[in-house]
């Protein structure tokens, strides 16, 4: 059920990021105040881009996990967070790297959009430790979808705000393409195009292992037909979810999901 | 005709992967009381939670008083009344306060907590603090708040526990089996005292790691078989 | 909902917990701030965020306790047993931390302006009790759905903290920047009337949120 379309995903994954590198390095032109280094804003946008969608994104898997009571909605919901949280450090890092370059500073509080980003990601932060302090599994699922759903609406209306309070003292560098010239927004948006690809397949990848995973372990314990009452030893605590009900898993599968 | 006080089917539970309750069925009429046995972790007090929709069911079918759990939970919850191993009181607030607390979320009179209080005995020490007060004594006004409004069905895990045998004499009344046959109270208590549970029950339910091992009108049950359970 | 308002404010009364260790943290906190900027007298954006800052870190305090005796107690199953609404929680949750607010601020607010702030308060108190009464009301829906969400978890006391203070910045920006022409000594403005909508706003949005998925953390 999950692993369709794994490769074909990856593959286009791969050929455009590849074009987009290319069209990176050997078209795009150099600008004119920054030089190479601005080259880093083909990474850094398309990730924080991708990064803040993934989060939104799984804040609608979350309603859709508690609407429905699915454990494979709270899945998605967990990945998209946690592969969003892994491109915002590349974000951050990159947005680090380019403020160092450019002005001189590692950290610049002028630009509205990165001030939101980390107060974002430091929000997004506490997702796996408070999963992680929930034992019961289905109600680390519910607390952790009602915070998916807070922090999703928290997104935009953060943005909002810290834009309003941040005077620009420097241009704004990342305003919207529409003032770019022609192969600076086409790289862009091949670019863009590219790191939403690798996003999507990451995260499917890491969806089929979990399931791959779950599936195992029902299996096994079909096979031993085990049901005393002591849970079974897990070799490393993790905060993701870790298991889907047989159950839900069954009928999952015979109601045909596809895709993602 | 009225439908039975209880109407389980299928019941189960799960923690995680493993599973507290998984195929349990059993059906109790109105004014019968049911005693559930089993030995600690065998899902005794899941069970309970779930009949007093504060757990939902994770498969099959529950019927208490005739609402289906868990989409008409909300119908149900103001004619059970639940003693469980917590008080549910607050131990900052006095005897007095507790149960008007409750009784108000009830839409109780407060001339009913007059009188429970002195139904067990309490009334002297009604305005002090709990945390002041013994666990005997804490348990008395555990089963005053659990009766304050003289719910259909009762559902009572261990309800002897903490309590000297005075107090079980003055609590009986309250939490026995009904008197009055226009109003039948219907009981699911769960017990760890084969005799005396015996001689209560109508029905017999024996859990062992979640799953039901015996159920039987109580009459058929020896006392030996339960013993088996904890085994 | 009287009922547990009643009840919540009992307690309270009876074991002060919560109100006054916010407002003694308050005072004291400007002390602190006293030394560590070294000044005697703030105004203007200084002043706005010191008040706001501080204020934003006692009501942490004031969150970490709400649902405390609560989850202790099994007071929630006594009251998830009753023939209530749920929300009725949230709102008698929220009203609460809204009075302790509100006290912490009768405390907080005369304190600052004894200690540390430079202006005179005198015209500038409307304009501050409306800025600070918006900002109350997120902090008071932000902080109960925070509380309730962080009570039955193990490491209650630090996810908390963590979890409310992100969500409540938009309403320190908004509250700060509101309130520093109200501080400011040379012309005594009003309030920000754009930061005000957009406190507004924000409250008005979380509000609903929390109130749409509080059941969800109650039940079972």
């Amino acid at each position: 059920m999950y692993g369709k379309g794994l490769r074909s995903l990856s593959i286009s994954t791969i050929a455009v990021m590849t074009a987009a590198l290319a069209l990176v390095f050997f078209y795009a032109p150099l600008e004119a105040e920054q030089g190479f280094l601005q080259k880093i804003f083909y990474v850094h946008v398309p990730l924080a881009i991708v990064a803040l969608c993934g989060f939104v994104a799984g804040g609608i898997m979350a309603i859709q996990h508690l609407r429905t009571r699915d454990p494979s909605w709270d899945m998605r919901s967990y990945v998209a967070i946690h592969m969003s949280l892994i491109f915002g450090v590349g974000t951050l890092i990159t947005g680090s790297i380019w403020a160092k370059g450019s002005w001189g500073h590692w950290w610049v509080w002028d630009e509205p959009t990165l001030v939101s980003f980390l107060i974002v990601f430091l929000l997004y932060a506490t997702y796996q430790p408070l999963r992680f302090a929930i034992e019961d599994p289905e109600r680390q699922a519910r607390y952790a979808s009602v915070f998916a759903i807070t922090a999703g609406a928290f997104v935009p209306l953060n943005f909002i705000a810290v834009r309003l309070s941040t005077a620009y003292v420097h241009p704004r560098v990342l305003g919207g393409t529409s003032n770019l010239p022609g192969p600076m927004a086409l790289t862009f948006v091949v670019s863009l195009i590219g790191i939403a690809l690798l996003y999507v397949t990451l995260c499917k990848y890491e969806l089929t292992a979990k399931h791959a995973r779950a599936q195992l372990r029902a299996l096994r314990r079909r096979l031993t037909a085990d049901d005393a009452a002591t849970p079974p030893v897990r070799r490393s605590r993790s905060a993701a979810p870790t298991t889907l009900h047989p159950a839900a898993m069954m009928t999952a599968r015979v109601t045909g999901k596809e895709g993602l | 005709m009225p439908a039975g006080a209880l109407e389980v089917e299928g019941l189960a539970r799960h923690y995680g992967e493993r599973d507290a309750l998984s195929g349990v069925s059993l059906s109790l009429a109105h004014g019968q009381t049911l005693v559930v046995f089993g030995p600690n972790g065998a899902g005794k007090t899941t069970l309970l939670r779930v009949l007093a929709t504060l757990l939902r069911p994770h498969a099959g079918s529950v019927r208490v008083l005739g609402s289906s759990l868990p989409d008409d939970a909300w119908a149900v919850r103001g004619r059970l009344g639940l003693l469980g191993h917590e008080p549910l009181l607050y131990r900052e607030l006095t005897a007095r306060e507790n149960l008007r607390f409750h009784a108000r979320l009830h839409g109780v009179g407060d001339e009913r907590v007059q009188e429970l209080l002195d139904l067990v005995g309490m009334d002297g020490r009604s305005r002090e603090p709990l945390r002041t007060l013994s666990r005997g004594m804490v348990q008395r006004v555990a089963v005053a708040r659990a009766v304050l409004h003289d719910p259909e069905l009762l559902l009572l895990d261990e309800p002897h526990a903490n309590l000297d045998p005075a107090a079980v004499e003055l609590v009986a009344p309250l939490i026995g089996a009904g008197t009055d046959p226009a109003r039948p109270r219907t009981r699911v208590i769960c017990s760890h005292d084969p005799s005396g549970g015996l001689a209560e029950a109508d029905v017999v339910l024996g859990l062992r790691a979640g799953r039901p091992a015996l159920l039987r009108t109580a009459a058929d049950v020896d006392p030996a078989e339960i013993a088996e359970l904890y085994r | 909902m009287g009922a547990l308002l009643r009840k919540e404010l009992l307690v309270e009364l009876r074991t002060l917990e919560s109100v006054p260790g916010m407002s003694l943290f308050a005072v004291t906190t400007f002390v602190v701030f006293h030394f560590a900027l070294n000044r005697n007298v703030v105004e203007g954006d200084l002043a706005a965020g010191i008040l706001w800052v501080t204020l934003l870190f006692a009501a942490i305090l004031g969150i970490n306790r709400l649902f405390v005796a609560d989850a202790e107690e099994g007071g929630f199953d006594g009251f998830l047993l009753a023939p209530v609404d749920r929300s009725a929680m949230l709102l008698a949750k929220a009203l609460t931390l809204l009075v302790y607010l509100l006290v912490l601020e009768l405390v907080a607010v005369p304190a600052f302006a004894l200690l540390l702030l430079g202006p005179s308060l005198g015209h500038a108190l409307p304009g501050l009790i409306g800025v600070l009464a918006l900002g109350d009301l997120g902090v008071a829906a932000i902080g109960t759905l925070v509380a309730a969400l962080a009570v039955r978890t193990r490491a209650r006391d630090l996810l908390g903290p963590l979890l409310a203070l992100p969500l409540l910045v938009p309403i320190v920006i908004g509250g700060a920047r509101a309130s520093s022409p109200v501080l400011a000594s040379a012309h005594h403005a009003g309030p920000s009337a754009r930061w005000l909508l957009t406190l507004g706003l924000y409250d008005l949005v979380f509000g609903l949120i929390a109130y749409a998925l509080f059941d969800f953390l109650l039940e079972d």
